[in-house]
């Protein structure tokens, strides 16, 4: 074994660690046979460059050298918990959100939650986002238009915080493979663009693709009916030629901007937020299938924009302030 | 029975390193390299035949030494490196010729090689996290080299389709880095300061270039076919990969970038072409899964691959290169090839 040790040595690899590599050899001496080596061998020496062999590497791995916490999608935990830190007064004492049914939501597995979608800038996805995180502990990546990728600045802030580009193949990793809490809205771009006199009226709900997602990753639909995001930041008009010259989707005349003036581009009303979790939709099918069949997918996608709908009317029957709840 | 291989681009980085490598296979009978320049490493066995860009003498080459392995590495994946025009002749009228000498009637040939690049896959905003292998690119393919990878790959379909008796493997690497390589990245990364998209910071997959090697001589060694991504695991934002360099990030203007870059293009300072650009701003990963599956082990990581390639570099301020110059001399590797006065299968010393 020993005459080996240089030859191994001058082939060139791992240079990183030089000291450490005669205590791992003598650990474990039988690792290092030639037959673990074929079935390409390095040359003989001098080697002008290193010859990487096929066969698995018989040392211990390198160590990662990764320097921050960015995950695959840009999530970082880091960002998150600063995100979360500095979110908390707006949540608890601005918002002052408040949740009906949260234990629906699993603590392991993956699962879609289906949101209404309102508010120039939606106040809804953060306060979710950061409700679920605070209150169950577990991270909820949350899909959006793709425009975000486009956005300097603000798409890199939004996916540090969580958010991922609104691709089927995306959502199909987080929930199947890593069983994550993915949040989507389905009504899109068309919800949050509706001025207030449409407010808690549901668009339609795409073509269905977020049923079609968790039928194909095998996990639960959780709807979740949102009060409070509509008059957070009620848009009295559109601008669409603005928008068009801008390439964004929408750009409105909000409520804020005329109480506020350009501060009302960001700043929200202090709307009372109620969330309500609805029972998960289970989907008897197959997961992983190819395709499925389309009035399936349709059926599902509107009895939970049904459900939706019904559980605002009802919300909104209870609601006696819009400030105070 | 041993093995007759056929390596093209012999003189370009990668073509030097899979010859040397097979050289130390004792399955491998015949090693030939083509290329339009001479070797640019020390290859003890490989016959070195000068060709024209576009390989019109191939079909003769392939019949006269009854070839069975082509592995197709003279594919350009660095546009800054000659013109669209030169590129195109390479890349799609060489692979053409290569496959019409490969698909002759009476061809040997059983197994291919071909090392495209994820650049197939285009990079744009409506992108998925991971490409597979089965996804093609989100909007049409706009830059040249991105559209001479995809025509090659365009006649590697038609070959496999039309030849089902060969082995066809399709590589397609992500941005390679390590020790050697000289890549418009590495170049960008051996600045003081790193240039980047102001307020964007997308995430790079990077592959070393030792599991590159490794993972030609993988599809050859257990006859892979089909496409197989080969990308290094995990994605890393573009201010880490500076950061892992030691370096900062430089933002340039995301409007009218080209316009800003002109003049340090001028000064050969920063070349970044719009493939690059484009990464710059959005990103792009492959999914090396399919690879993994079929049993392949990387040595290395997305960030372990980067940390390869600054060490090296710091190696290289420090001392200079430390390797050997090599040059190829015709009448040497010629004697030592075919003189009777060289004693040849001697027992390898160690």
């Amino acid at each position: 074994m020993a005459p080996r040790q240089p030859a191994n040595r001058a082939d060139g690899s791992r240079s990183s660690a030089p000291t450490r590599q005669p205590t791992k050899a003598t650990k474990a001496p039988p690792r290092r046979t030639t037959t673990t080596r074929t079935p390409v061998q390095p040359r003989k020496g001098g080697e002008l460059v290193h010859l990487p062999t096929a066969a698995p590497p018989a040392e211990a791995p390198k160590p990662e050298v990764r320097l921050s916490d960015v995950d695959e999608w840009g999530r970082s935990e880091h960002m998150r918990s600063f995100v979360r830190k500095a979110y908390d007064p707006v949540y608890r004492y601005w918002f002052r959100a408040e949740w009906d049914g949260l234990d629906k939501i699993p603590t392991e597995g993956g699962a879609l939650l289906v949101a209404n979608h309102a508010g120039a800038i939606p106040s809804d996805a953060p306060v979710i986002m950061h409700g679920i995180e605070t209150e169950l502990g577990r991270p909820v990546y949350g899909l959006a238009d793709n425009f975000f990728r486009k956005a300097p600045v603000v798409g890199t802030l939004w996916s540090r915080a969580g958010g991922v580009a609104a691709h089927p193949d995306n959502a199909y990793r987080l929930l199947r493979e890593q069983k994550q809490l993915v949040l989507v809205f389905p009504e899109g771009t068309k919800g949050p663009s509706k001025t207030y006199n449409e407010r808690y009226r549901l668009r339609r709900f795409g073509r269905g693709g977020f049923v079609e997602i968790a039928m194909r990753a095998g996990v639960p639909i959780i709807p979740i009916a949102v009060v409070g995001a509509e008059e957070s930041m009620p848009i009295l008009m559109r601008l669409p030629s603005v928008a068009k010259a801008l390439g964004i989707p929408y750009v409105p005349v909000t409520a804020n901007m005329l109480a506020f003036g350009p501060l009302g581009a960001l700043a929200y009303f202090p709307a009372k937020f109620k969330l309500r979790v609805l029972d998960p939709v289970h989907f008897d099918v197959e997961p992983n299938k190819e395709r499925y069949s389309r009035s399936k997918i349709m059926d599902e996608s509107e009895a939970i924009r049904e459900r939706i709908q019904a559980a605002l009317f009802e919300m909104l029957r209870e609601r006696q302030s819009v400030w105070f709840g | 029975m041993k093995r007759r291989v056929l390596v093209t681009g012999l003189g370009s980085f990668w073509g030097g390193r899979v010859a040397q490598a097979l050289e130390a296979d004792p399955n491998v009978e015949t090693i030939v390299g083509l290329d339009t320049t001479e070797p640019t490493v020390e290859l003890e066995r490989t016959e070195y035949v000068r060709v024209d860009a576009n390989y019109s003498i191939l079909s003769r080459i392939v019949k006269a030494t009854q070839v069975d392995t082509i592995v197709h590495t003279f594919l350009v994946v660095d546009p800054t490196q000659m013109s669209s025009r030169a590129m195109h002749e390479i890349n799609v009228i060489g692979t053409m010729n290569l496959f019409a000498a490969a698909s002759a009637a009476g061809s040997t040939v059983r197994s291919v090689v071909v090392k495209s690049a994820t650049l197939v896959y285009g990079c744009a905003p409506e992108d998925p996290t991971w490409f597979t292998e089965e996804m093609t690119s989100s909007r049409r393919l706009s830059s040249p080299v991105e559209r001479s990878l995809d025509a090659v790959e365009g006649y590697v379909r038609d070959f496999a389709e039309d030849n089902p008796h060969v082995s066809v493997s399709l590589l397609r690497f992500a941005n390679v880095i390590g020790q050697e390589i000289v890549t418009p990245l590495t170049r960008a990364l051996e600045l003081p300061v790193v240039p980047s998209l102001f307020g964007f910071d997308p995430r790079f997959q990077f592959v070393h270039e030792d599991d590159v090697i490794r993972a030609i001589l993988f599809v050859l060694n257990n006859n892979l076919a089909g496409v197989y991504n080969v990308a290094g695991d995990g994605l890393l934002p573009w201010t880490e990969v500076a950061s892992i360099c030691g370096k900062r990030t430089i933002p340039m203007s995301p409007i009218a970038t080209g316009a800003f870059l002109w003049p340090w293009k001028r000064l050969g300072l920063i070349d970044l072409p719009d493939e690059y650009l484009a990464l710059l701003r959005y990103g792009r990963g492959a999914d090396n899964s399919r690879l993994k599956h079929a049993g392949f082990h990387y040595e290395y990581t997305s960030a372990q691959a980067v940390q390869a390639f600054i060490e090296a570099v710091r190696l290289r301020q420090a001392v200079g290169d430390h390797r050997p110059i090599y040059r190829y001399e015709n009448d040497v590797e010629q004697f030592f090839r075919h003189s009777p006065a060289v004693v040849r299968d001697q027992a390898p010393a160690t």
